[in-house]
Parts: C-alpha cells; sequence; structure tokens
C-alpha cells in the first residue's frame, strides 16, 4: 500500500522537488547579500525603544531599490499563502476523484487491502508530505525573509511600531509553522470534498473556495479571540497624533487616531482615540480642524483631554498563538480525515 | 496428439462432438492404444469451454471402455474399434448404394440427397443423445 | 463448502429505484455461472453486492460463507474484474504486477509474470496505451494471480472484437481448469455463456427469473406446439413460461420434470439461446401459478 501511494503520488511528488529546488536556489543566491546588507545597516544594534526610524528607512530603501528583493520578498509571502491551496486543489481534491471518475477503485479496492487501510495511508502519508513542504517553504523563505521582517518590526520613531509584523494577519500566515497546518488542512479537505462530491473538477473548485472561506473566517474572528486581548490607555496629546479625518463643515464628525507604540511586533487590534467617559471620539469637527492649520487643530484635540485606547495582543504572545492556531487547523484535518474515512467505509460509492 | 473442434450449429452437444471425434480417430487410426488424449487444460484453452465438458466426455469413453484416466499423468486410450477398415461394412455398403439408386429414381439431385441425408442423421443423433 | 454465493431476499435500492428486488439464490461451487440479462437489469448491482462495494438496503448476501469486503482474508478470496475492466492508464504493465504484489498477500507472482509473457505483453507498456483486449486480459491477470477462490467477472467481454473475446475466454477457461472451478460471469450476450457456463442466473427487471445447473435446465424445458386447447385442460405441474395462440394452434415454453405423454404434443428441445430469450420477454404473473401473464393473440 505504500508502493502504491508513492506511485500514484510520485508526479506530483516531483513537481514539488522540483519547485523546492528552484525556490531554494533563487533564495539562497540571494540571501547572503541581503543579510550582509543588513548587518551593516546597524539596525541590529538599534535599540528597540530608541529612533530607529532613519536606520530603518536606508536599509528599506536598499530593498525597495533592488526589484529583485522586492519580488522574493512579496513572492515568498504570496507562494505560502498559495501552497497550501495548491496542495488541497491538487493533492487532495482529486485524490478520491480520480479513482471514482476512472472507475479504478474497482480494482484497488478489491486488493486484499480494506478500503479503510486504503485511504489511511494515503491520507497519512501525502498528508505528511504536504505538512513537510509547507514547512521547508516556511523555513527557507523565514529564513530569507528575517531581515526585512526585523526591520519592518522596529518603532519608527513618531510613526511608531509598523503595523507589518509578523504578528499581524498578512504576515502571521506566512512565517513560522501555520502554513503546516494550512497544508494539513486543505489536504484533507480537499479529500473530503472530493469523497463527497466525485467529480474532480467542481471538487478543485469547492476546495479552493471553502479553503480560502475558513482561513479568512479564522484569521478574522476567531483568532482575535484565542487570548483576551490587552488594552493600553494614554493620554493622548498633539504630539502623537498621527491623523485626524474630519468632514467639510463645522459639526461633522471627526475621528482622530494616534500613533502607537508597543514593544516588539504587537498584533494591534484596534486603535481609538476615547472621550473622557470612555466612549469613541467622533467629533465634531470645529473650526480650528476644518479650516485651521494642523497646529490649530492639534492643539484643539490636545484640549479635549482624550486618551488613546489600543487593544493588541503583545508580541510575547507570537508563538503561543502560532501553535494555537496550527493546533486548530490540524484538529479539523483529523476531523476531516475521520470523517473520510467513516464515509467510505459506508460504501456510499459505486 | 490429436486436436478437437466444435461445430456450434450443428445442434450436437460439444460433449458428444467430443466422444465423435476421438472415435473417429480411433477409425481413422490417429489414435491408436497407448496414446494420451489432450489434457482437459489444452483443450479448454483452445476451445474456450466449461472443463466440465471435457471431463464429462471423458468419463463417457472411459464407461465405453475406450480410455482410462491415470491420475496425475492423463487420459490414455484403451481399446480401438473394431476392424478400423471400411472394408470391413460390404453389406452396408451395398445397402447404401441401393438407397442412393432409389433416391435418383425419385427424382432427388445430389443437394436434395445430401439434405436428406444430414436431416436424418441429425435427428436420429439428437433422439440418441436424448 | 457447498455454495459460492448464498443470499436472502437481497435488494438495493438507489433513491427511488430498486435496482435488485427479494433475490434469493444459492449458487453451487464447482462450477462457472452465467449471470445474463438485459442492461440495467441488475447485473452489476447484484455483482457490486457479492464483491462489497455496495451495501445491500434489504436482506442479506454470503460469498464464499463470509461477508463481503469484511476483512482483508475475505477480499483475497474474491477476484473481481469490473465492466470495462478498469486499469490505472499512467501505470504500466509491470507497475500493475508489483500493485497486485505489494497489495495482496496471495500474490503468484510466477503465474503473472508467465501469464504476461504468455499474452505477448510489453511490461514497459503503460495500460493506457494497451488495446481494450489487452487491458481485459490484464485485469484478469491481476484477479487470477492472487489465487482466489471465486472469480468474478462483470460484462467483461461485451465491449471487446471477437478474436479478443474468443481470447479471453480461453484464457478463464485454462484457469479455470486449474482447480477448483468457482467462477460468476455476467453477460447479456448468451452465445459466450452456452460455451463456457454450466450454471445460469436469468436476471431481469432487477428480479431473478430462473437459476439453475445448464444441463438440468435444458431438460426440463420444452417446446410443445399442439391443437389450440384451453389452459384449464394443461397438466398442474406445468410452469408455462410462454404461450402464443393462433385460432388453431397453441405454442407452449413449459418447463417440467415430468415426461409429457400426450401425443397430440410435439415436444422438441429448446436451445439456451432461446431459452433465456423467453424468459426476458415474457414476465410471469406470479398470482397466476405458473400461467404467463403476457399471451401472444394471433
Amino acid at each position: 500500500m505504500i508502493w502504491l501511494t508513492w506511485r500514484q503520488f510520485r508526479a506530483q511528488a516531483i513537481v514539488a522537488a522540483a519547485a523546492l529546488a528552484v525556490i531554494a536556489i533563487a533564495l539562497a543566491v540571494t540571501g547572503a547579500h541581503l543579510a550582509h546588507l543588513y548587518d551593516i545597516s546597524g539596525i541590529a544594534a538599534c535599540q528597540a525603544h530608541s529612533d530607529c526610524g532613519t536606520l530603518t528607512n536606508s536599509f528599506m530603501n536598499q530593498v525597495k531599490a533592488s526589484p529583485t528583493y522586492k519580488a522574493l520578498y512579496d513572492g515568498g509571502v504570496a507562494i505560502l499563502y498559495a501552497v497550501p491551496a495548491i496542495i488541497g486543489v491538487f493533492w487532495g481534491a482529486p485524490l478520491v476523484t480520480r479513482e471514482i471518475e476512472a472507475g479504478t477503485f474497482r480494482l484497488a479496492w478489491n486488493q486484499s487491502v480494506t478500503r479503510t487501510r486504503w485511504l489511511v495511508v494515503k491520507l497519512g502519508l501525502i498528508g505528511l508530505a504536504a505538512m513537510a513542504t509547507a514547512g521547508l517553504l516556511s523555513l527557507m523563505i523565514g529564513w530569507w525573509a528575517s531581515p526585512v521582517d526585523h526591520a519592518l518590526a522596529l518603532p519608527q520613531g513618531r510613526n511608531g511600531t509598523s503595523g507589518i509584523n509578523r504578528f499581524a494577519p498578512l504576515l502571521f500566515s506566512a512565517r513560522g509553522i501555520t502554513p503546516l497546518g494550512y497544508a494539513a488542512f486543505a489536504f484533507a479537505l480537499g479529500v473530503t470534498i472530493g469523497v463527497l462530491i466525485r467529480r474532480t473538477v467542481p471538487a478543485m473548485a469547492v476546495t479552493l473556495a471553502a479553503f480560502i472561506g475558513v482561513l479568512i473566517t479564522i484569521s478574522l474572528w476567531i483568532r482575535p479571540h484565542l487570548i483576551t486581548p490587552l488594552h493600553a490607555i494614554s493620554a493622548l496629546n498633539a504630539a502623537n497624533i498621527e491623523g485626524v479625518t474630519s468632514g467639510t463643515g463645522s459639526g461633522s464628525p471627526m475621528t482622530v487616531t494616534a500613533a502607537v507604540h508597543l514593544p516588539g511586533a504587537a498584533w494591534v487590534l484596534s486603535n481609538q482615540s476615547i472621550t473622557a467617559s470612555g466612549h469613541v471620539f467622533t467629533g465634531p469637527a470645529t473650526n480650528a480642524c476644518t479650516t485651521g492649520s494642523i497646529q490649530q487643530c492639534n492643539a484643539h484635540i490636545g484640549s479635549l483631554h482624550l486618551r488613546q485606547l489600543v487593544t493588541y495582543q503583545p508580541a510575547v504572545r507570537y508563538w503561543a498563538f502560532q501553535w494555537y492556531e496550527t493546533a486548530i487547523f490540524l484538529a479539523l484535518a483529523l476531523a476531516l480525515a475521520g470523517f473520510c474515512v467513516w464515509w467510505i467505509r459506508r460504501r456510499r460509492l459505486s | 496428439m490429436i486436436e478437437f473442434h466444435l461445430d456450434g450449429r450443428s445442434g450436437v452437444a460439444p460433449y458428444l462432438q467430443i466422444i465423435q471425434q476421438v472415435r473417429q480417430a480411433l477409425r481413422l487410426g490417429t489414435l491408436s492404444v497407448g496414446d494420451q488424449l489432450p489434457t482437459v487444460k489444452d483443450v479448454v484453452a483452445t476451445l474456450a469451454i466449461n472443463p466440465n465438458t471435457v471431463l464429462k466426455a471423458y468419463r463417457e469413453l472411459e464407461y465405453e471402455g475406450l480410455a482410462a484416466a491415470r491420475p496425475g499423468v492423463g487420459t490414455f486410450v484403451t481399446a480401438t474399434l473394431g476392424d478400423g477398415s471400411l472394408a470391413a461394412h460390404g453389406p452396408l455398403r451395398r445397402d447404401l448404394e441401393r438407397w442412393l439408386a432409389k433416391a435418383r429414381r425419385a427424382g432427388l439431385d445430389d443437394d436434395s440427397i445430401e439434405a436428406l441425408y444430414r436431416d436424418t442423421f441429425r435427428a436420429a443423433a439428437k433422439e440418441e443423445a436424448l | 463448502m457447498t455454495t459460492v454465493l448464498q443470499s436472502r431476499g437481497l435488494g438495493k435500492r438507489y433513491r427511488q429505484r430498486w435496482a435488485l428486488t427479494d433475490c434469493t439464490l444459492s449458487v453451487p461451487a464447482g462450477h462457472v455461472v452465467g449471470l445474463v440479462g438485459p442492461n440495467g437489469a441488475g447485473k452489476t448491482t447484484l455483482l457490486n453486492l457479492a464483491t462489497g462495494l455496495l451495501a445491500p438496503t434489504t436482506g442479506t448476501i454470503e460469498v464464499l460463507g463470509g461477508v463481503p469486503a469484511s476483512s482483508p482474508a475475505q477480499l483475497a478470496r474474491v477476484g473481481f474484474v469490473a465492466q470495462d475492466t478498469p486499469t490505472y492508464a499512467g501505470l504500466s504493465v509491470a507497475d500493475h504486477l508489483r500493485l497486485g504484489a505489494h497489495m495482496n498477500p496471495g500474490w503468484d507472482a510466477a503465474l503473472a509474470r508467465e501469464r504476461i509473457g504468455r499474452l505477448d505483453l510489453d511490461p514497459a507498456q503503460r495500460a493506457g496505451k494497451l488495446s481494450g483486449g489487452q487491458r481485459a486480459q490484464l485485469a484478469l491477470t491481476l484477479a487470477i494471480a492472487k489465487r482466489p477462490r471465486l472469480l468474478i467477472l462483470d460484462e467483461p467481454i461485451a465491449s471487446l472484437d471477437p478474436l479478443a473475446r474468443r481470447e479471453f475466454l480461453q484464457s478463464l477457461m485454462e484457469f479455470t481448469a486449474g482447480g477448483q472451478v468457482n467462477v460468476i460471469m455476467s453477460s447479456h450476450l448468451v452465445a459466450d455463456l452456452e460455451r463456457v457456463g454450466d450454471y445460469l442466473i436469468v436476471l431481469v427487471d432487477s428480479r431473478v427469473r430462473v437459476a439453475g445447473e445448464v444441463e438440468d435446465l435444458l431438460a426440463t424445458h420444452h417446446l410443445l406446439t399442439g391443437p389450440r386447447r384451453d389452459p384449464a385442460t394443461w397438466p398442474a405441474d406445468w410452469r408455462v413460461i410462454s404461450a402464443s395462440h393462433t385460432d388453431r394452434q397453441t405454442t407452449l415454453l413449459v418447463r417440467t420434470c415430468s415426461p409429457i405423454d400426450d401425443p397430440a404434443w410435439v415436444v422438441e428441445q429448446i436451445g439456451l439461446e432461446d431459452l433465456v430469450l423467453a424468459y426476458m420477454s415474457h414476465t410471469p404473473d406470479p398470482a397466476s401459478n405458473g400461467a404467463p401473464a403476457l399471451e401472444v393473440q394471433r
């Protein structure tokens, strides 16, 4: 059964290995120089609480100046999002539907191997291969991109801590161990949908849609609440106002945002200005802000004695979240796999 | 070693055809005492018929005393059929010549004589087999 | 054991339609069983139930004394060649043999190699490039080389040309000559079953119409022609399969074990193909105790 799983998976494995090799070579060739640029930029020595803005900016400008680095960085993020989806669509969905459409399940399930064992071995071996592929990619790309990730996560002076750090949703799913969980889940999802729908192309489409749907749902609505977020309240004065938005006329709604200063790469869930009574400040705008200068507006806002309420997950919780998220997706993958095995045993195919 | 063939449209059961062909071979001298009949496996591999059919034919031959099975080896011829030469059947041949003359006088041409003969022969063979 | 397939009240329903109804069979060992019936009669359903690819809706089925597909041992005892003889198009002939070897503890590698050699199949050739007849032979080799006690074949030769058909049957019969003969083969062509089958099951419209040894069936079915008579005058132990009347003459197909003494009837034997056709075209009304529901008035 192991031989058969390998033999039927061989073509896909070769494609995956080739892709990994190409990516590895591209990263290896450019990664050393990128690390070198980071070393000489002095960012490493910059303390987290001081203003690393100029150093960071100059390093990032060097990175952005090179189209290769930009492409590889963005591409790396894209690949880590795409790979679990590709695995679900191309390894998972066709696993059973191919056999059903070709009728070969009538051959495979009449050898001296029960269909339970047939499915369990396939799920197990290819599932492990999926996790290994995603894990390897995350490792390689994470290594290559670490200089840029570090630079982006540092406080940028008056502009506060950058919102693009490894804890924020965009990068969270493309770094660390979460891609492993996604890959296992997408694979199991693909197999399940294939078993239910029984036709390859529709199963591939539904798998893609379902995977994206689950990922978005969990990132937006479940992940923020895995551990109760912390709140930081600080005085909002003219010095740290970052942005003011208002309507055109006096009396229109107005919102004020201040820069966030948090240690390390924290995940900011919300950043609001609140009044003394604790409600979100919504204006109204006065002439000072609709028609006056920035200094006049800032001075006016300062006189309102607003406070800044930041809801966030601190940087130290990053790995806890990584493990929770991966565990959730692995648990989902196992549940789906169990369902598939149960469904197939009920002989609902023919 | 002889080879069997089957006429699927003759209306004669396959096992009977096999028996007939063995007897024919004995008469013509193609088979003599001590010769081995084709194995069941070879016969079915050539004719694509049920092995039980061949076994039935061979058992019938054994019952008639013409062959004997040696377990693990095969089935062998143990006796021939009387006097093999057609010359011994003089009286029968003369009867037949007289019948042919009668048929010609009745106006039958060659084809009709053959058809009449075949038809009667088949009907009689079926009755024998029942 | 004396029965290879035992079913009681076996039925299978797909949504609204019953593909197989009230199927009770006791198929003896040592036979080549022909399962014949028109397309859609339920042959594939019955065979899928026997191999465990389907589970029954009602009733029970036992194959070689065990529940189909219930364990690796049961799977090893039954060899199956499905309709259209599926093979992996991307795998070579040699790969298929490796598949058999890895997935069957009872695999006879020498037998498999010898058959492939004798069939002149190129081991490196992909199964997708083989002709229909070659694919059928490959599928048969896979089923045979695991040394099953029962071989089940679902219309294996339906889409083959006459030569490939003959070669397949030759291979199959050679296999059965080797040891205990247990084959169940379905077809909608009676002519092929006539050569190789010695037990017949006729399946029409999801029901079993007749099942029995071919010799027995041919000996107990008679084609009777005689002057037109009232059906009430027919003997009670006659089971009339089909009847047709003109104003002067009656032609009957009758199943009976007792001899037919009435000299008014002309008694003829019926060939297997005509027998099967008679069962396929006439629906007996179970309430009428043998008299057919369909009569042809001319």
